[in-house]
């Protein structure tokens, strides 16, 4: 009876983290839904036992339906069928197990039929499923566009869509096409409004879309004749129940082939507008990225949790020159990099969606009455956060997975490189991890201001604050030398950057990987002080990794002249 | 009608005790399996005819409303514990007297149950229960295939193939493992009826509990007694067992039953012949 939730110590210490308490109190408010719904919680602890309890549901579907299903799904990959997409059988087992759970609408209030959680609760959903089939996961974490419906549409499109969401219909977002991939202001798709029939009307076409036939979709479109660039561009959502767009056909993909990426035609597809015309890109396109991101960082936690644990049974199993291959020193070593990969992107994913949970939640009560001049300090502090480090989170552990999968085949020697095993499976689909919802050098763009605006060195002081154990005194030490590094190199870069523009661009992912270094070790060494038995021992790994990492990094730009950037033009 | 079994998929060393009883400590208690296939029948009988409910009758401890609420939180809507220290040892023929006795108090159109519990592998109680009811039974079932006013029609799954048999209502069913798997546990179910206590659960819990869960009705697990059910005392537990254990053997193999084979072809075939000709295989 595999169980994804109970077998995986590290994800439940997630959710006791001491955060959850003022989580849970935004998310409830008072707990008035009590009064009302027979599901609802009745106090903090109520609501943290029915969390515990949903994600053993997950926990076990991912267990006992979806992994085993994921390599029919792999093999039969989703079909194009009548202008629209079939998927693979296991996909719509999998489905259909998930919905008999009723783990659709995860986040959503209520009133919508969803079950309230918090978007931390939902990461680590997403996590057990993209472990259990990283490309199903996809499909069902895409569920999250119903957050953006949720925070920007009338409550008229609320009532129509969240509850199908609930009830599980699966989302798209429709944003890329074949002249708009990282570059989305050149987004050509048409939308025209139809006065008769009082609808938006949308033609043009769409590339990459994951799930692209789902039933609700939300769609990039540009309103504004004549424009452009990202100002003429909107927001609708498209109901596939009204038909007018056709599949033309699904991408052949290296990895996550039970994904279905398609290739979509819309001819006069009626569409309704999300929040304001010309908003579509600037607002709620970067909400959605955001939420996505997120995602990304969950499932690849997800895949790397999968590759060390494949990795890890071989190791015990596989016998060579009479003993157990996990008992020579090369293959342990990789073995434990591995789990304390895996462990570093989960403490950076969950520390990211704690900062997210609390100022989402903000921000939707700020939509029902005026905050208090605490909330909304509270609520531009977390904000901030999330916002710094939601593209390390997706960052690191898309280049986790990774890393981790590409050792996991090596632990597997020849065995690896053929089709018998999971690991060549997981290599695939990890290598879009640091592609899809911007690449690798896109979440550096992002998280390059942050080094500049003192985000990042700015909680690495707050965590400095933290008072250490015995065991981890020394590394909390080692790390204030090392934060001493970073804002050295940031000042060199910044300064000479003043003389030779671009110098800041060429070390930018240099600098901002320090940051994260430096910034996830905090947060293991506060698990490590919390947990010694369990964490003790990745973090000092962890810690030696990341100093190997700075130095490394430190030493190549205080050695880099302001004339290295015309070397690499 | 569901049973909470010791799981003996999952064997130690500890499974027996000296006694040749089964140690129930050193073995989780589970759900037993076919009753969840049957359960998922039960729910499935629920979901076409729509106007219907799906209660969960188990005779055992206090402990045993743990599959009641399990059951509830797959798709059940309550359940009954039969319960009390006068049940205690009964065999199947005491179990199936108990709980006819029940289940004329209850009084339900159709009764699913498992086919047979993982603990003694007898069958028996299901086909016992509907005689005592005076009721036609369909064993083996593995799809419910219709139901429709006072008739149920049902796939069975037999040795050499299937067949399709119609049954007067009210009916007992007993449901194979090959029939479809139990749904899993549904996040607002579980949720909701997490604090569902059984009389006895309820009378022990702490003060908080007992008031939220005495303000909701679906919270409650009804409890029977022996006297609730109005049985006769003679047919009830160790006295109205005849079933008597005699001993229990360990059977250990040893290594001279084992035998040693080349890979070659003909002695593959002998083996063959051999295992074909004592039945073991065809």
């Amino acid at each position: 009876m595999a169980n994804f939730y109970l077998d995986n110590k590290d994800l439940q210490y997630h959710l006791s983290h001491p955060l959850m308490k003022r989580i849970i109190e935004l998310k409830e408010r008072n707990f008035a839904d009590a009064k009302e719904y027979d599901y609802a919680p009745q106090d903090v602890e109520d609501a943290l036992d029915s969390y515990r309890r949903v994600l053993e549901i997950v926990g076990d579907v991912c267990g006992e339906v979806i992994a085993p299903n994921a390599e029919g799904v792999d093999h039969e990959g989703p079909r194009v069928v009548n202008d629209h997409v079939e998927y693979a059988s296991g996909t719509v087992r999998n489905i259909e197990a998930l919905n008999e759970a009723g783990l659709g609408g995860m986040t959503l209030p209520r009133k919508y039929d969803g079950l309230n959680m918090p978007v931390t609760c939902f990461a680590m959903a997403n996590e057990m499923v993209a472990r259990a089939d990283a490309g199903f996961e996809n499909i069902w974490g895409l569920q999250d566009c119903a957050e953006t419906i949720n925070e920007f549409a009338t409550e008229e499109i609320k009532a129509k869509f969240l509850p199908r969401v609930s009830a599980g219909e699966t989302c798209a977002m429709d944003l890329t096409e074949p002249d708009a991939g990282s570059d989305l202001g050149a987004v050509m798709l048409k939308a025209t409004w139809d006065e008769t029939a009082g609808v938006w009307r949308l033609n043009g076409c769409k590339r990459f879309i994951t799930n692209g036939d789902g039933d609700i979709s939300l769609v990039l479109a540009r309103t504004e004749e004549g424009t452009k660039d990202a100002r003429g561009l909107s927001m609708l959502i498209y109901d596939k129940r009204d038909g007018g767009v056709k599949v033309r056909r699904i991408e052949n993909k290296l990895g996550i082939k039970g994904s279905p990426t398609c290739e979509l035609v819309f001819n006069n597809a009626p569409a309704v507008l999300v929040g304001d015309r010309k908003m579509g890109l600037i607002k709620y396109v970067m909400s959605l990225m955001n939420a996505a991101r997120l995602g990304i960082a969950a499932q690849s936690t997800g895949l790397s949790e999968a590759a060390y644990r494949e990795a890890l049974k071989y190791a015990q199993e596989r016998e060579q020159f009479g003993k157990p291959i996990i008992k020579f020193a090369a293959v342990s070593e990789m073995l434990k990099n591995m789990e304390a990969k895996t462990i570093a992107s989960r403490a950076l994913l969950y520390e990211t969606a704690r900062f997210v949970d609390i100022y989402k939640q903000l921000t939707h009560i700020s939509h029902d009455r005026s905050l208090e001049a605490e909330e909304r300090a509270e609520m531009k502090f977390y904000n901030r956060l999330a916002d710094g480090f939601t593209p390390l989170a997706k960052m690191f552990a898309s280049e986790y997975a990774n890393e981790v999968a590409y050792d996991s085949i090596q632990i597997h020697g020849g065995s690896g490189y053929m089709k018998d095993y999971a690991c060549e499976r997981l290599y695939r689909d990890a290598r879009i991890m640091n592609i899809y919802e911007g690449t690798t050098q896109l979440q550096v763009v992002a998280a390059i201001n942050h080094v500049t605006k003192g985000t990042y060195l700015e909680q690495i002081m707050r965590y400095e604050e933290v008072e250490h154990s015995e065991a981890t005194k020394a590394m909390a030490e080692k790390l204030v030398e090392l934060r001493k590094v970073y804002e050295q190199v940031v000042e060199r870069v910044e300064s000479l950057d003043k003389e030779t523009a671009g110098y800041k661009d060429f070390h930018s992912r240099r600098l901002v990987e320090i940051a994260g270094y430096i910034i996830i070790s905090h947060i293991l060494l506060r698990q490590a002080d919390e947990m010694t038995e369990e964490y003790l021992n990745p973090t000092k790994i962890f810690v030696k990794y990341a100093t190997k990492k700075i130095t490394e990094a430190a030493s190549y730009i205080n050695e880099s002249e302001t004339s290295d950037v015309e070397l690499f033009r | 009608m569901a049973k909470q079994v010791p799981d003996t998929r999952n064997v130690g060393k500890d499974a027996m005790t000296p006694e040749g009883t089964v140690n129930r400590a050193a073995l989780a208690a589970i759900f037993n399996p076919e009753d969840l296939n049957a359960l998922e029948m039960a729910l499935q009988l629920k979901d076409r005819v729509g106007n219907a409910t799906v209660h969960i009758l188990t005779m055992g401890p206090q402990r045993a409303a743990d599959i009641i609420r399990e059951a509830m939180f797959r798709g059940a809507d309550g359940g009954y514990l039969l319960s009390g220290r006068e049940f205690a040892g009964s065999d199947t023929l005491a179990t199936s007297y108990a709980l006819a006795c029940a289940l004329r108090k209850i009084n339900p159109d159709i009764i699913v149950a498992g086919r047979q519990a993982i603990d003694g592998d007898t069958a028996q109680v299901g086909p016992q229960v509907a005689e005592k009811l005076d009721l036609p039974q369909v064993t083996y079932a593995e799809e419910l295939v219709d139901v429709k006013e006072g008739e149920i029609t049902i796939k069975r799954r037999l040795e050499r193939g299937t067949e399709v048999v119609v049954s007067p209502l009210p009916a007992v069913i007993t449901v194979n493992s090959s029939a479809k798997e139990c749904r899993p546990r549904n996040a607002k179910r579980v949720m909701k009826y997490k604090y569902a206590l059984a009389t006895s659960e309820l009378a022990e819990a702490e003060h908080n509990r007992k008031a939220f869960v005495e303000e909701r009705d679906y919270l409650h697990i009804i409890e029977f007694s022996a006297t609730d059910v109005n049985p006769d005392p003679e047919q009830l537990g160790l006295a109205g067992s005849p079933t008597k254990v005699k001993k229990i053997e360990n059977v250990v193999f040893q290594a001279k039953e084992a035998k040693t084979l080349t890979a070659e072809d003909k002695d593959i075939e002998a083996l063959m012949q051999e295992l074909i000709a004592s039945h073991t295989l065809g």
